[in-house]
């Protein structure tokens, strides 16, 4: 049975149902609680923007806050995965990777491999990203892509309430480490979320909306994006077939590979800075392995090469909007036809 | 227990009468502009995270009284009264806090993100443990030119568990760095408290295992940190290298705001009755005769008129367009 729920509710739900399964299953973080050691209210914050907000309580001596030391918990969440547990770290914003990125992409990234595959990781690290909250340059990124480009990690990027509740029941129960990275701006979108405990398997993109005139992939907030460009462009007769690509790493080539040979032309949306991104990913797949199915070089949707700028007037330019998806499938529908 | 220095408090005849009514003047800006943020915020009028420094005025003035233009400061997310206190104009400040082109980056970096490196304010930062080791480089200029300049970094006691913070401890004590660390302890990361997550007495008590000076200072007194201040920037410039110091005080507003700071009680309102810097002072400096209550209450109205100007200069003030978006950076695609 589904019923609607937030994106934060369906993230906070897979949370009490694996820790439910799975008493190995523990969650630690900055304020992940809230109030350790202070003299009022326990489980004050339940999170920086409450997503584990009544874990504590449900779940005691599972739920640990931590100091400011992501470089020791993240670490440490690493190690406790190595002995057992299936630990669901929260590195509060994915802007912080570079206090704790030795213990992720050196430690956990590497073990599974260069120990011979006689080594299992099963972290997982919640982390927020994305601009639209004014949060400013050191708190609004969009990393993804660092992470995409290291083997060992997995990379998951939660589009909708049923994805984030699917997926992380999956990163879960997955051996390896899962970089789980939610979008601070989609925690109160709601959407139909089964009551039952369900996992997404990872590599299997979502095809959003189906179209034949041309592909559009998407990743995380940008699925929405895509998706309003989509609707208004079925208004100027444009068939655009959206896909959300919902994992980077493994990433689905194959579904974004039979969408362009069906629709011959490719708009990628990346909320990422231009260069070595996901956008230039793809269109290096598509460049690489469909290259006679396209009929129009492929556009790139992407921020512009600069820091989230703080002011509203500013980042609302830097987010890509539906209006640039628009003008980009203009512009791949006019060359090559 | 290590043998963390105990202090003193100076006597306000140490200062002029000019030096006491700049220090007022410092910890009475930062408090009104505090204030009024509080209450412009909560209009929806300002953007993103707000973290407030009302109650802990004396820390930042007591300290960067002893700095002069040369030296410098790194700042934290909580930066707004080391940026008053350094000398930044609050005018500018108060514009980049509402995203305008005239602030003090120009709309680009926000509350977290002021600086104004002519004052010699090297930058609030959003990452927590940031600070230190950019401190360190700073007085490594400085300690390589030979100029006498000193560096000072506050942190909070959530950044005193990160371990940027104490490789940069250690490193200034090993290169005998000009550099004050100032651990600001408000009692709380986030809604964490410190007598939880810092797993000694006092973060001082740290500065045994890397062979500097740790002193305690009780951070609702102006007269206390204005001496231990004085005696480390002295030490530093003398080229003798780092002191901790631990400024001991509370926040009166949330983490940031919209924090409920329902972890803790009652003890806000204690706070601001029991602990308040600028009560304080003004008792002392008044008791003994330094300063009439006539001359700070004049301060007190220049004070909230500058902050009323500033708050209405910001809010006309024009945005950032379009054509500021891919400036100040060195290539774009």
């Amino acid at each position: 049975m589904a019923r609607k729920i937030s994106y934060r509710q369906a993230i906070n739900e897979a949370l009490v149902q694996e820790m439910e399964r799975d008493e190995n299953v523990i969650v630690l973080g900055e304020d992940n609680a809230g109030g350790e050691g202070a003299p009022g209210e326990r489980d004050a914050w339940g999170g920086v923007l409450g997503v584990t907000k009544g874990l504590y309580e449900r779940f005691p001596g599972r739920v640990l806050d931590t100091p400011i030391s992501e470089s020791a918990f993240v670490g440490a969440a690493i190690g406790a995965a190595t002995a057992g547990k299936r630990p669901v770290v929260e590195l509060m914003f994915i802007d912080f990777m570079g206090v704790c990125f030795d213990q992720i992409y050196n430690q956990a990234a590497k073990f599974r491999y260069m120990f011979g595959g006689n080594a299992i990781t099963p972290v997982v690290i919640r982390t927020m990203y994305g601009a639209g909250l004014r949060a400013a340059a050191q708190h609004s990124q969009a990393l993804y892509s660092v992470f995409t480009h290291i083997p060992g990690l997995k990379v998951v990027l939660p589009a909708t309430p049923y994805d984030a509740k699917g997926l992380l029941i999956q990163a879960i129960r997955d051996n390896d480490p899962v970089i789980f990275c939610e979008h601070k701006a989609l925690y109160d979108t709601v959407g139909d979320v089964p009551v039952e405990s369900y996992a997404i398997p990872f590599g299997e993109a979502s095809i959003v909306r189906s179209g034949g005139d041309v592909s559009i992939v998407a990743l995380g907030r940008m699925v929405a994006v895509a998706s309003e460009a989509a609707t208004e462009l079925a208004g100027a007769g444009v068939d655009a077939e959206v896909i959300d690509l919902r994992t980077t790493s493994p990433m689905d080539t194959d579904t974004v590979l039979e969408s362009v040979e069906k629709t011959g032309r490719l708009v990628v949306v990346d909320e990422a800075p231009p260069r070595c991104n996901i956008a230039t990913d793809v269109a290096a797949l598509v460049a690489s392995q469909g290259f006679e199915h396209l009929q129009a070089p492929v556009q790139m949707v992407t921020a512009p090469h600069t820091p989230v700028p703080f002011s509203a007037a500013l980042e609302d330019l830097y987010i890509p909007d539906p209006s640039r998806v628009v003008a980009a499938v203009k512009l791949a529908m006019e060359k090559g036809s | 227990m290590s043998d963390t220095l105990e202090h003193r408090s100076a006597e306000p005849a140490e200062l002029s009468a000019d030096q006491l009514l700049d220090a007022y003047r410092r910890m009475r800006t930062i408090r009104a502009f505090e204030d009024r943020v509080h209450e412009e915020f909560a209009t929806g009028d300002i953007p993103g995270f707000v973290h407030l420094y009302a109650g802990e005025e004396a820390s930042a003035v007591g300290i960067c009284m002893h700095l002069d233009d040369g030296d410098t400061i790194a700042s934290t997310h909580r930066g707004h009264g080391h940026c008053i206190a350094k000398g930044v104009d609050p005018k500018p400040m108060m514009a980049e806090i509402f995203g305008r082109r005239t602030g003090t980056c120009h709309g680009k970096g926000g509350s977290m993100h002021i600086a104004d490196l002519s004052k010699g304010m090297l930058g609030a930062n959003g990452i927590v443990g940031a600070g230190a080791p950019l401190a360190c480089g700073r007085a490594l200029a400085a300690k390589l030119a030979g100029n006498g300049e000193v560096c000072v970094v506050f942190f909070g006691d959530g950044a005193s568990n990160q371990g940027t913070t104490l490789e940069a401890l250690n490193l200034a004590s090993v290169w005998q760095l000009p550099v004050i660390f100032v651990a600001e302890n408000n009692g709380y990361a986030e809604t964490t408290a410190s007598s939880w997550s810092v797993a000694a007495d006092n973060i001082a008590d740290r500065a045994d295992g890397f062979g500097m000076p740790g002193v305690i200072v009780d951070g609702f007194d102006f007269f206390a940190v204005w001496e231990v201040a004085r005696e480390a920037v002295t030490r530093a410039r003398r080229g003798d290298g780092p002191t901790l110091m631990e400024v001991k005080l509370t926040r009166y507003y949330g983490h940031f705001e919209g924090d409920q700071q329902t972890y803790r009680g009652d003890e806000v309102e204690r706070a601001r009755r029991d602990f308040d810097c600028l009560k304080w002072f003004r008792t002392r400096v008044t008791t003994n005769g330094m300063l009439d209550a006539a001359a700070l209450d004049t301060i007190d109205a220049e004070a909230a008129a500058l902050i009323d100007d500033a708050v209405a200069e910001a809010r006309s003030a024009p945005l950032p367009g379009r054509e500021d978006l891919e400036t100040d950076v060195y290539a774009t695609y």
